[in-house]
């Protein structure tokens, strides 16, 4: 009698603690960055143009810069992020559970990816398709040539998907190669195994610069088959970082529209009479209030990676090893697709 | 005699020094622990998915898998549902892992008798190779493999022809293949009736053995018979003869059966590793068998191959099936790297679909389920065979 | 009637047989006994000859050593091609230390040496005392500080630069050092009279050794995040770090019930009729004993956990195996992959065939009581 009463209240008193045990209150991403000084960016291991880090650590690329901007804003020193390198199958996991702040790791925006799991697209910063890549050897010079081909491509992509609806829908019966990491994936295609190679187009110029012994020696074919816009993405339930890192872009993009440049920002600031570069500036009115930050939020965005068409032509454009092309990603006005909402 | 005392009352001794009672407490208190455990975490695992907006449930088994897989015995569509997709993984696991246990059986058995020679090179020699593949991690042999077959192999417009139709080049070995004909049906018929009357001959040969004495040659006739019983059935179909070549396309070679370098990689790498420790135990086994078996059976005049096959072979047996059953395990979750080399097995599917449809924890619930079935079922039976063959303890 | 008695008749003794010492009758005994054994024999010389002049000219005879690219192209072009063990050489670094930051590369070479002076010598019996303990207490404490930096003027390295050589020994070696106690305890709760102890132990090993270990660490790293309460993060390498010991505590858990089972009921009895309790049978009668009788299967499993760490590549962690694909992604080393290769092979070859040969002695230094001859 006595042991019963006693198993029975100790399994209520386990039962009483685990049930009144709350959850931590979730807590908002940016008083959380601003306690912890740093901003923690997801990236690309390795992919030169978009993310990729020296010997000595420091990152540059499209994607870093867009990180590098983000952190000058809230915490007005674009050095103030810890970068962790994440492949295609972790990214969205580290995403979901918290261990980075934002996903800036060329990731294409879908309806999947959007609804089901947990995160949010703050906007697109590149658009592009995606295409293959062949050897010159081969003779092949469009991608109706590739029929029966074994192509290489890497797990846990929208890569995979477009791949299988195209060759279904152009009856090319392409045999896939899957491997879980870009290296592997790489090495593959670079041996000879695959004979064609496929991901988004910038992903493969930037893998042809990087890896192939002689890049002269492969042709990106032009067809593109899908569409691929990548952009940043934040976890769900959280507006105000979501707000921040969307008009971050939007700032940096308004910027090249309105001819303010990293070079020519201070002066600008100080002298400029156009009432929409003195909003943007932060001289005539406080935009960044409402965001929750200070005035200046755009400047110092401006200030530490310069304008969208600078942070293209460094990272990706004529300055950069890739040369690629601005095509639909020049702002709206040159005819390509950038366009931002105003800042006012 | 003296009058037996009258038994004591029965009482259960609930005193708190009592053992029972602090069997039980320990008991509740174990699993009220497990529980809570459990609880707690199960209880962060739903409120952080809520919190994520992640979705969960097995509904995306149904859906529509949206990707292609690279090599399979089914055929697979993307159009066909993520159920079907792991059908297709488990059915390349399977390959591999039944044609790596037969293959690493054989070799790890005569490299077992061989460390056992009395040739000092032979001896020597399969030790190497014990000592060599054993001490190597498996992920790196199968990477080594891998480089081996993708890039000292020549690319498909140049590949090697050993044999007419058959293609050995960094796509794989492509070979004919016969085309199923309905008339191939005898054949089939041809071998089961060639194999029944192989068995029964045995029967009689054993029957004949224990009556007089004197023993009649069993595996020649046996193989005659199911050969020439399936070339009957053959011929009786009608000999078709259609064979599937593959040939050359504008890019690649179309036709005939196929293996891909991730599978040879795969295969090759499992059989070699794992044979280097099947070799161990038949040895462990063969020489556990006492000596004096050995001198007992040279004094009853038994020759060699009778003593290996009637007094040997069956008490090593007894002390090599249960490790070499959990060998066979091994090498079927060790099937599950081939993820690293891009074979399409279970895993990699399971990987795949966990990428493309985010639900993480029904993904590796259900690789889990699939593996734990398997070594459940070979655990069960290999339990049931040790607890018939132990020595008999008090 | 009783018999004649028989009279044993002596015979004349013979010479004693001669020695059959030297060369010749020692081929002749190990190598051309018998006609199966001199077509064997034929075979394998005539297979070395073949195979071997060639490995050792492409191995050593026309290979380059230094870090010399071209040369290393013009020795694979050339007809008789020669390995580039300059691969070595320019990327050992890379292999070594994975990411680690090039400057303080130091601290984890510092780290390794400690962590394997510490196992070398747990090896050695006359350490086997208390002290030991605290040894290895402040071995791992100097390793975790030295990798991790930010105390003692150390620049702080973030976990996911650690790789090469220090994390794979760090992976093994904390894994079996938590793993070993924790197995001990699971199989003494199989064991055990008591069914619901017994029920979790065999529900734990039975659930953990049919799974493949890629799932396990898979599991690991992608939803141990969401088993903890929203805020905490545990860092990969932990994350790894429980999934390993929790394989490698169900493996050794058989191992350690096995010997429980080998040991002869008396033994107990013994024990409980000199009236010592549960525990104290346990850790002086029992577990002495089987453990020792277990020691080969023991070590089997600490070499296959050495091993097992190469797996950690496939969650993106770059250990020894994983920092070798890192290093050659490199463009113009990229055909010289098998040379490193063979070199990683080798120093895991290394490492282990020492692990087995300790096994090997020590199963026999332990086993002195229980010899035959």
């Amino acid at each position: 009698m006595k042991l019963s009463k006693l198993s029975t209240l100790a399994a209520a008193a386990a039962a009483v603690v685990t049930l009144t045990a709350t959850p931590a209150h979730a807590g908002k991403t940016i008083d959380a960055i601003k306690a912890r000084g740093q901003v923690i960016c997801g990236v690309n291991p390795s992919l030169p143009g978009f993310a990729a880090a020296d010997s000595q650590g420091n990152w540059t690329g499209f994607d870093v810069d867009i990180c590098k901007a983000v952190s000058a804003t809230v915490l007005s020193d674009a050095t103030k992020v810890k970068w962790t390198p994440l492949n295609a199958s972790q990214r969205f996991a580290a995403l979901q559970a918290g261990e980075i702040d934002v996903l800036s790791r060329n990731t294409t925006w879908t309806l999947t990816r959007d609804a089901s799991l947990g995160l949010n697209f703050t906007g697109v910063t590149y658009y592009d398709g995606q295409g293959f890549m062949v050897t010159k050897k081969s003779k092949i010079t469009s991608a109706k040539q590739l029929k029966g081909a074994t192509v290489c491509v890497q797990s846990g992509t929208t890569t995979e998907k477009n791949l299988a609806d195209y060759s279904k829908a152009m009856k090319l019966n392409m045999k896939p190669v899957v491997f879980e990491t870009q290296e592997a994936t790489n090495k593959a295609y670079f041996t000879g195994r695959c004979q064609v190679y496929t991901t988004d187009a910038s992903g493969l110029a930037s893998v042809r610069n990087k890896e192939a012994t002689n890049p002269a020696d492969h042709l990106i074919l032009p067809d593109l088959i899908s569409k691929e816009p990548l952009g940043p993405s934040v976890r769900r339930g959280d507006d105000e970082w979501f707000a921040i890192v969307k008009w971050v872009v939007f700032a940096l993009i308004e910027a090249e529209e309105y001819g303010i440049t990293q070079a020519n920002v201070d002066q600008m600031k100080s002298s400029s009479t156009d009432p929409v570069v003195q909003r943007i500036l932060g001289t005539s009115e406080d935009t960044g209030k409402l965001l929750g930050l200070d005035k200046e939020w755009a400047y110092r965005a401006i200030k530490a990676v310069g304008n969208y068409g600078e942070m293209f032509e460094r990272n990706l454009g004529p300055n950069s090893t890739l040369k690629l092309p601005r095509g639909a990603n020049n702002l709206w006005s040159k005819g390509g697709l950038i366009y931002a909402p105003p800042v006012r | 005699m003296k009058p037996a005392r009258p038994a004591p009352p029965k009482k259960r001794d609930w005193s708190w020094r009592s053992q029972a009672l602090r069997s039980v407490l320990y008991q509740v208190l174990a699993l009220a622990l497990v529980f809570s455990a459990g609880y707690y975490l199960l209880g962060n695992t739903l409120e952080n998915m809520r919190l994520r907006g992640i979705k969960s449930g097995f509904d995306f088994i149904t859906q529509p898998a949206g990707f292609g897989i690279g090599e399979s015995i089914i055929p697979f569509d993307s159009a066909e549902s993520y159920g079907k997709a792991f059908a297709v993984g488990l059915s390349n696991t399977l390959r591999v892992a039944v044609v790596g246990i037969v293959l690493a059986t054989l070799l790890g058995t005569l490299i077992g008798i061989g460390r056992l020679s009395r040739n000092v090179l032979l001896r020597s020699l399969c030790g190497a190779y014990v000592e060599f593949f054993r001490n190597v991690p498996l992920l790196l042999q199968l990477f080594i493999w891998y480089f081996i077959l993708t890039e000292t192999l020549p690319t498909i417009e140049e590949a090697l022809r050993p044999l007419p139709g058959v293609f050995f080049s960094k796509n794989g070995l492509q070979f004919p293949v016969p085309v199923w004909a309905d008339s191939h049906i005898f054949t089939l018929a041809g071998f089961g009736l060639g194999l029944l009357g192989a068995w029964w001959w045995g029967r009689q040969t054993r029957q004949h053995f224990e009556a007089t004495g004197r023993s009649r040659p069993v595996w020649l006739p046996g193989l005659l018979l199911v050969m020439g019983m399936g070339l009957l059935g053959w011929l009786a179909g009608g000999s078709p003869a259609a064979l599937d070549i593959p040939e050359k396309s504008e890019l690649n070679v179309v036709g005939g059966g196929s293996v891909t370098p991730e599978y040879m990689t795969v295969l090759v790498g499992l059989t070699i590793y794992t044979a280097a420790y099947i070799a161990e135990i038949v040895r462990g086994g063969i020489q556990a068998v006492p000596f004096g078996q050995h001198e007992a059976s040279a004094a009853l005049g038994l020759s060699r191959g009778k003593e290996v096959r009637l007094v040997l072979l069956p008490q090593a047996l007894r002390v090599i099936i249960p490790p070499v059953t959990s060998q066979y395990l091994n090498l079927t979750k060790n099937s599950s790297l081939a993820v690293a080399v891009g074979y399409p097995d279970l895993v990699s599917i399971s990987t795949t679909s966990l990428n493309q449809t985010g639900r993480a924890i029904e993904c590796i619930a259900l690789i889990m389920a699939c593996y734990l079935t398997l070594s459940l079922l070979t655990s069960w039976y290999m339990n049931a065979y040790n607890r018939r063959s132990l020595l008999k303890e008090r | 009637m009783p018999q004649q008695p028989y009279v044993f008749q002596t015979v004349a003794s013979r010479p004693p047989p001669r020695p059959v010492g030297g060369l010749l009758p020692w081929v002749k005994r190990n190598l051309l006994d018998g006609w199966t054994n001199v077509l064997i024999t034929l075979l394998l010389i005539a297979l070395l000859v073949l195979a071997l002049p060639p490995i050792v000219q492409w191995g050593v005879l026309n290979a380059v050593f230094g870090p010399d690219n071209a040369a290393c192209r013009a020795a694979a072009a050339a007809t008789n091609t020669g390995a580039c063990w300059g691969v070595v050489a320019e990327k050992y670094r890379l292999i070594f230390f994975g990411r680690y930051p090039y400057e303080q590369q130091w601290r984890p070479m510092v780290a390794c040496a400690l962590m394997i002076g510490a196992i070398a010598a747990s090896c050695y019996r006359p350490f086997w005392r208390g002290w030991l303990i605290g040894l290895w207490a402040l071995v791992l404490g100097a390793f975790f500080i030295l990798m991790m930096g930010g105390r003692f003027g150390l620049v702080p390295v973030e976990t996911s630069r650690w790789g090469g050589f220090p994390l794979t020994v760090m992976l093994s070696t904390v894994s079996l050092l938590i793993a070993f106690p924790l197995a001990i305890l699971v199989a003494l709760g199989r064991q055990s009279k008591m069914a619901g102890i017994r029920t979790i132990c065999v529900l734990y090993v039975e659930l953990i050794r049919g799974v493949p270990l890629i799932s396990v660490l898979f599991m690991a790293s992608f939803m141990l995040p969401l088993f903890m309460p929203q805020g905490t993060t545990i860092d990969v390498l932990v994350r790894v770090l429980i999934g390993m010991t929790l394989f490698t505590a169900a493996y050794l858990a058989e191992v350690v019930r096995g010997g429980l089972q080998a040991l002869p009921k008396g033994q107990i009895e013994a024990a409980q009729s000199l009236g010592l309790g549960y525990w104290q049978t346990t850790f002086k009668v029992v577990l002495p004993q089987a453990l020792r009788l277990v020691v080969p299967a023991t070590m089997n499993t600490f070499i296959g956990a050495f091993k097992d760490t190469s797996l950690v590549t496939i969650v993106s962690l770059y250990d020894l195996t994983g920092a070798l694909q890192l290093a050659l992604g490199d463009a113009d080393w990229r055909k010289f992959f098998f040379e490193g290769q063979l070199f990683v092979a080798a120093i895991y070859f290394v490492f282990c065939y020492a692990m087995s040969r300790y096994s090997l002695w020590i199963e026999r230094h332990l086993n002195t009581g229980t010899r035959r001859q």
